[in-house]
């Protein structure tokens, strides 16, 4: 029997993001779309970073997974526009970040200010303390920016709004 | 297939990939981590940015062609980035300033290719101004953190901020290739970026207690094919493996 639409979007629940493994590519909201066709399925996904090399794994685990389950034609179609933005990202990706030690993006992205923009107001995922200062605008990956806790004197990362 | 399209992306693309390429010789040489990570990410995000464009030049080229033959196979005269990227790091300030002049630049002009009337550079710009915003945020702190800072961070700076000054001509100097990106709306006027950019640097260098450079003559040549000497050594250190192993795979 064909998968249905909905199986497959809870099938790519399973697949976790390479850098990130707490967060689904669903969660992430890089899965823009999915499509039935002959014998298979369509997967249309869009990159977060233009040069994250996180997105040719994704791809990979997305082929392994759904092969798992049995579907034989996959297809994964890249596309760049619309550009993904940290405001696809579900509420429970946040939570899970949160948990994971890392701060979610705050905020909607649209309201960046370029050039001295006051660096957002972080919460520390673990203290809760508002407290935090930016060490750097870059971190470990790059949707990530570095900060540390001026209460509990933890640094952590933060994933960035774009 | 319309070589003018084609010529704009390469440059485009150009620009993207000997900066990132430049930038990467930073990396584990950074003054400090948090700042070594940082040039790592804005090296790897000009990559990524480089990647799109020269996939789209390589889909406007035909069958046969990828982003990695364009950038491993061609040799220097078919390369179309503006010189100021080519130049060697020298010291952070050098890297920084570069980094300050070009940001600042490509922050105005992919702000206008997200109004381009070509649907592909349009999606490029949209995924690469969010990136590239941070970049011109970064760099545009650094200048004011230098010309503001010790006496010898000031001079030293403000050597760089003269001596790169020569190299910025290009980026707004019209050919026909900008010239036909401009009349069919693919890319902007940029005359209007040009006045942008020195709104912008002007601020930034007040800030920072710098002196704007007043010289008028200009390097040019780099997005028509001539470059300086360092191209050169740059494709030679690039393309050796994949020339060497032409299949080579990870």
């Amino acid at each position: 029997m064909a998968a249905t639409v909905k199986q497959i979007w809870d099938w790519l629940e399973e697949v976790s993001d390479p850098e990130i493994p707490v967060l689904t590519v669903t969660d992430l909201g890089v899965v823009r779309d999915v499509d039935l066709i002959e014998d298979g399925a369509l997967i249309t996904i869009t990159p977060t970073y233009s040069g994250c090399p996180a997105m040719n794994e994704i791809e990979e685990n997305i082929r392994v997974v759904l092969s798992e389950k049995g579907i034989q034609n996959i297809k994964v179609k890249t596309v760049l526009s619309p550009a993904w933005t940290t405001d696809w990202m579900t509420e429970k990706g946040k939570e899970k970040l949160r948990e994971f030690g890392i701060a979610p993006p705050e905020g909607s992205s649209s309201d960046k200010s370029v050039l001295f923009g006051k660096a957002k107001q972080v919460t520390c995922p673990h203290c809760k303390s508002t407290e935090t200062e930016m060490i750097s605008q870059f971190g470990s990956t790059a949707c990530k920016s570095l900060y540390k806790c001026t209460s509990c004197l933890e640094p952590f990362d933060y994933f960035k709004c774009i | 297939m319309d070589t003018k399209l084609l010529e704009y992306t390469l440059r485009l693309g150009d620009n993207a990939l000997i900066l990132g390429q430049r930038l990467v010789e930073w990396c584990g040489h950074g003054p400090v981590l948090e700042q070594d990570i940082a040039l790592s990410n804005i090296a790897l995000d000009q990559l990524g940015q480089a990647r799109m464009l020269l996939q789209y030049a390589a889909e406007q080229k035909g069958e046969g062609f990828t982003e990695d033959k364009l950038a491993f196979f061609r040799p220097e005269e078919e390369f179309k980035n503006a010189l100021i990227l080519e130049l060697p790091n020298e010291d952070w300030g050098f890297t920084l300033a570069r980094q300050f002049y070009f940001d600042t630049y490509n922050y105005f002009l992919y702000s206008e290719l997200l109004k381009s009337s070509d649907e592909n550079i349009k999606a490029i710009a949209q995924k690469a101004i969010k990136e590239i915003s941070y970049h011109a945020q970064w760099s545009a702190e650094w200048i004011i953190r230098l010309g503001d800072g010790t006496e010898e961070s000031h001079h030293r700076i403000q050597k760089s901020i003269d001596d790169l000054w020569e190299w910025t001509g290009e980026l707004f100097t019209k050919d026909e290739i900008d010239l036909f990106a401009e009349n069919d709306n693919i890319g902007p006027n940029l005359d209007v970026i040009k006045e942008n950019w020195h709104e912008k640097v002007s601020q930034i260098l007040e800030i920072a207690t710098l002196k704007k450079p007043e010289a008028e003559w200009m390097q040019s040549g780099g997005k028509q094919g001539s470059h300086t000497e360092y191209l050169g050594f740059i494709l030679a250190e690039m393309q050796s493996l994949p020339r060497m192993y032409p299949e080579a795979n990870w």
